[in-house]
């Protein structure tokens, strides 16, 4: 449907731009903005593919929750401009790994599924609720993940603790 | 051309019907605002008695359309050293996330008017609402979540300390009070089973709406409070503060930026209570269910009653402090709203009906999810 191809590309072309503009902008906020756009564009493209559960939760958990944060600090903090040592140890091992990436994509592209099935079918929230709880081998891995992000919020407060203490 | 009529005939009907709906909801919610600006500055005079505007048209109805001119013939100033960019996109983000998170509400069922009966448009029938979404729930706190991009860009680009405050406050302000309002809904979710508002209604139709409303009321006090914190509100308005941050966020703007700023506010806040009206009293059900019909008036009395509670309480309630404010939302709000929480979903677990669990979805997902996991 023509609908379809102007959305998927229009989506396609705003997460690229967008994402390209994250790294290449001086200003901290611009970066964050850009990364904000580019998640929702991601999100435009998880709508198209049937699962509006997982769009929402992009726009709810990354471009909503963790953006705010990353603005937060970046205003508190009033990042200006870089100060030029983006070219770093983290700057190389950025390369290495998009690299890597790239090639997976390749990879990927070439020899995994080039179209999606026919018919792929629209996932209700229902539905994702229950192939997650309903059986016990994503339940198991769900709870431990729980576990998981609590271990860590207790690591954050106990570290932001230990330097007020000093 | 005609070929391409033919073989698009449903989306282009839906098309059509979609952009009438968007027209009426969008000129519907700009009379709305422009009304609600007047019902507040009013209301709130008599609350202190004062007389409020009175003085262009008949009781100073005229007042919106007043203040509008004079908007429009305003000078736009842009401060020095502002991002401009984002001095621009600010009240654009503020305006579009108000008005999208609207368009999943529903307004009423089916389109049934008295003395003609059933609306319908090219053989469809006319649902007063604009995307019935799987997900509307969610989809309303993604796109609030988005909104307070606006104050935060309009904040940082001013390049002013007030408003940069105010939109740090802002921020600070409304990811601490997202928790209590998510909390506040996922009783109303489990008791609906579903995210969808119309589902969510139709629930408290099976329920009797006084039963829903009873049986959700402390879902709908800690919602209310969030939602007030939400939309920068009194007491909540610490973005604004005008005793302390001048005007806070949109200090540095004037004319129509001004307006759109103000315009995304009042829309938030008529978003609020449209959901609230929804989701905890029972939306276009009638109060006295088989006495009155259900009608989508009912829906309008109950959003604008709350939309009244809200002015109510900014003609009583004091602003809070900085450090209140944050007590009050992560020591008591968020705590209260868990309790809740974990006390519904234990008296569903134990009173609810018992529903067979669904063995054969189960065993669809199952191994499709393998075949993933390879």
């Amino acid at each position: 449907m023509i609908l379809d191809v102007i959305l998927f590309y229009g989506a396609a072309i705003v997460a690229l731009a967008s994402g390209i503009s994250v790294i290449s902008q001086r200003n901290p906020i611009n970066s964050a903005f850009s990364l904000i756009v580019t998640m929702c564009s991601l999100a435009v493209m998880f709508a198209m593919l049937g699962s509006g559960f997982i769009a929402v939760l992009q726009v709810v958990v990354y471009a909503g929750a963790i953006m705010v944060l990353f603005l937060f600090v970046i205003m508190l903090l009033n990042a200006k401009q870089d100060e030029g040592d983006r070219a770093g140890g983290i700057g190389r091992a950025a390369v290495f790994l998009g690299i890597i990436l790239a090639v997976q994509s390749v990879m990927v592209v070439t020899k995994g599924a080039q179209t999606l099935p026919e018919k792929h079918a629209v996932t209700v929230s229902a539905d994702v609720a229950r192939g997650l709880f309903s059986s016990p081998r994503f339940l198991y891995a769900f709870e431990a993940t729980s576990i998981l992000i609590l271990s860590a919020m207790v690591g954050a407060i106990v570290v932001a603790r230990k330097e007020k203490g000093k | 051309m005609e070929n391409f009529l033919g073989a698009n005939k449903d989306l282009a009907i839906d098309a059509f019907i979609a952009v009438l709906k968007i027209a009426v909801i969008f000129n519907a919610l700009l009379g709305l605002f422009s009304l609600m600006t007047y019902i507040e500055r009013r209301v709130l005079g008599f609350m202190q008695f004062r007389r409020g505007p009175n003085r262009t048209g008949p009781f100073g109805i005229l007042q919106p359309a007043a203040d509008g001119i004079k908007l429009f013939f305003k000078e736009e100033l842009m401060p020095e050293g502002a991002h401009k960019f984002l001095f621009f996109a600010a009240p654009v983000v503020a305006l579009i996330t108000a008005y999208v998170s609207l368009a999943v509400v529903p307004y009423g069922g089916p389109l049934v008017l008295p003395f003609y009966g059933q609306v319908s448009l090219f053989g469809r029938p006319i649902n007063l609402q604009m995307a019935d979404l799987d997900v509307g729930v969610l989809f309303i706190f993604a796109i609030t979540a988005l909104g307070v991009y606006g104050i935060v860009f309009a904040g940082y680009a001013s390049n002013s300390k007030y408003a940069l405050i105010g939109g740090l406050r802002s921020s600070a302000q409304m990811f601490s009070y997202e928790l209590a309002l998510g909390m506040s809904w996922v009783s109303v979710i489990m008791a609906a089973g579903s995210f969808r508002l119309g589902d969510i209604v139709a629930a408290a139709e099976r329920a009797n709406p006084w039963v829903w409303f009873i049986m959700q009321f402390p879902a709908f006090v800690i919602y209310m409070i969030a939602a007030a914190a939400e939309v920068n509100r009194t007491p909540f308005d610490l973005p604004e503060g005008e005793t302390e941050l001048v005007a806070g966020f949109h200090v540095e703007y004037s004319s129509m930026k001004f307006a759109l700023l103000q315009m995304a506010e009042y829309i938030n806040m008529i978003t609020v209570c449209a959901l609230a009206s929804n989701m905890f009293l029972g939306g276009w059900l009638s109060p006295l269910p088989g006495i009155l019909p259900n009608s989508p008036l009912w829906f309008f009395a109950k959003m604008l009653f709350l939309l009244f509670v809200f002015i109510w309480v900014r003609a009583t309630v004091p602003r809070f402090r900085y450090d209140q404010l944050m007590d009050f939302g992560w020591k008591r709000l968020i705590p209260a709203a868990a309790i809740w929480v974990v006390f519904f979903s234990g008296m569903t677990a134990f009173f609810g009906e018992k529903k067979a669990p669904p063995t054969t979805i189960a065993t669809t997902v199952a191994p499709a999810a393998g075949q993933v996991s390879r």
